[in-house]
């Protein structure tokens, strides 16, 4: 039996090390699920010696920027991204959560001034990488539910 | 290093170090005669204060304009947002862009969470935040440790009770931030379902904070030295019934107090409804209204030192 379950792909970032279980929360995320056009590939709880069991997803032809690794950070906090060009792997780095994070979440607080039309982005001060607990600039409010408020 | 106090905006109390509002304290203190009308100054001669009070307090903005007055300083802006631009839909933004032009100093009253935070990133002049929804209300908290200071010499050591609502109480949660700096000893008294939040009693425990949590108000008076109650509001109880008797059981009156130490101070952020019975206020414990007072004091510190006439 091949090692191998799914083809490599050409162009493209292939996610690797996702919490088993989060790959399609990883996709919303990334708006992908959205838009029909591109081809991914999932594999959810693979085998894997590091973590027991691991999701990984192949988004062929598109290459992930800093904001959209940042959202991948916050909902998998141990992800590797994988940057194929012509088969090979032309970057690779682990996402890593900064210490301030903007205009990727909304506040969780919808008396805070940040969810109403004024000219700011959301703000986030991260304090704790594990589990996942955001601080908002604004309203200082701290939020735990950071999947279900990625904007 | 040291941060000045020229220019800087006030929002959150967490944003003052335990040397900020020892020095606040200070130049309070020195304010009190100019504050009751004996001294007079000109210490803001030729300075505008905005007040923008998108929500009204009374007691809040009549406490800043008295201040401003006193030091012989100019107020502009509006007690409520009716009939102002907001109305009509300006940003947040655009309104403080505006008061920015045309004043030295500005305060703001908002109902919504964050609102002083990002005023003070669209001012080039110092904000104060004088109140932004449930969040902070920091000129609140340091009249309370003004008061708390004036009253007992000393904040710590000092046994604090504070009763009342304590989950949603934005003024008892910076309070006790706050009375945590100073190191006072800390007593929570609030029906279960009213308690202080988790994250603000692992925040004491982190910091080595000696504090009590009871239900009964009646156990604890007896050892306390400051007694800080603040109003318990009927809708957080679905049983109008059930909150008459929770109610009942936090009323201060003159049989609650038999047991009181002789210097026990009440204090209490007001306007107060029957938590507090007005037999109490001829009482030596009744320190509400001088409380309510200090507000100015405070206040004329912290707009001499943000516009830089005091260091
Ligand atoms: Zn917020």
């Amino acid at each position: 039996m091949k090692e191998l379950k799914v083809q490599p792909i050409k162009d493209g970032t292939v996610i690797d090390h996702i919490t088993a279980g989060s790959a399609l929360k990883v996709l919303n995320i990334l708006g992908i699920s959205k838009n029909p056009t591109a081809t991914v590939s999932i594999l959810m709880n693979v085998k894997s010696e590091k973590e027991g069991k691991k999701d990984i997803v192949k988004i062929e032809n598109r290459e992930l920027n800093p904001k959209e690794v940042d959202k991948v950070a916050l909902i998998a906090s141990n992800a590797t991204i994988n940057i194929i060009r012509n088969y090979s792997v032309k970057q690779k780095h682990k996402v890593s959560l900064p210490d301030t994070i903007k205009g990727i979440v909304r506040c969780a607080n919808p008396n805070c001034i940040s969810n109403l039309k004024e000219p700011v982005e959301p703000a986030f001060r991260v304090v704790s990488k594990n589990p996942i607990k955001l601080r908002c600039y604004y309203c200082e409010r701290e939020m735990e539910d950071v999947a279900g408020n990625i904007i | 290093m040291k941060q000045g106090f020229d220019g800087r905006d006030i929002i959150s109390i967490k944003d003052l170090t335990k040397a900020d509002i020892e020095h606040i304290i200070n130049v309070s203190k020195e304010m009190l005669p100019i504050a009751r009308g004996e001294k007079k100054s000109g210490l803001l001669n030729g300075k505008i204060l905005a007040t923008l009070f998108f929500e009204p307090s009374t007691r809040t903005r009549l406490s800043f304009e008295s201040a401003m007055n006193r030091l012989g300083g100019n107020v502009v802006g509006f007690a409520t947002s009716k009939a102002t631009s907001a109305e009509k839909g300006e940003t947040l933004a655009d309104t403080i862009k505006m008061a920015d032009a045309y004043s030295d100093v500005i305060v703001l009253r908002h109902p919504n969470e964050g609102a002083a935070r990002l005023a003070s990133g669209f001012s080039s002049k110092p904000v104060i935040n004088a109140g932004d929804g449930a969040g902070q209300h920091p000129t609140q908290t340091l009249l309370d440790l003004f008061t708390v200071k004036t009253e007992k010499k000393r904040i710590k050591g000092n046994n604090i009770v504070l009763v009342g609502d304590l989950k949603y109480g934005r003024t008892v949660h910076s309070l006790t931030y706050a009375l945590a700096m100073f190191n006072a000893t800390l007593t929570f008294v609030a029906p279960e379902t009213l308690q202080m939040p988790k994250e603000i009693l692992s925040h004491l425990k982190e910091k080595g904070i000696e504090f009590r949590q009871s239900s009964s108000l009646e156990n604890v008076i007896p050892d306390a030295d400051v007694l800080y109650v603040t109003r318990i509001q009927k809708e957080r109880f679905p049983d109008p019934e059930e909150y008459a008797k929770v109610a009942g059981t936090y009323r201060v009156d003159l049989g609650m107090l038999s047991k009181a130490k002789k210097d026990m101070i009440i204090m209490h952020p007001l306007p107060r409804v029957d938590e507090i019975a007005p037999e109490v206020d001829k009482t030596r414990h009744a320190l509400y209204f001088k409380q309510a007072f200090n507000g100015v004091p405070v206040r004329m510190a912290l707009l001499s030192l943000v516009l830089g006439t005091v260091k």
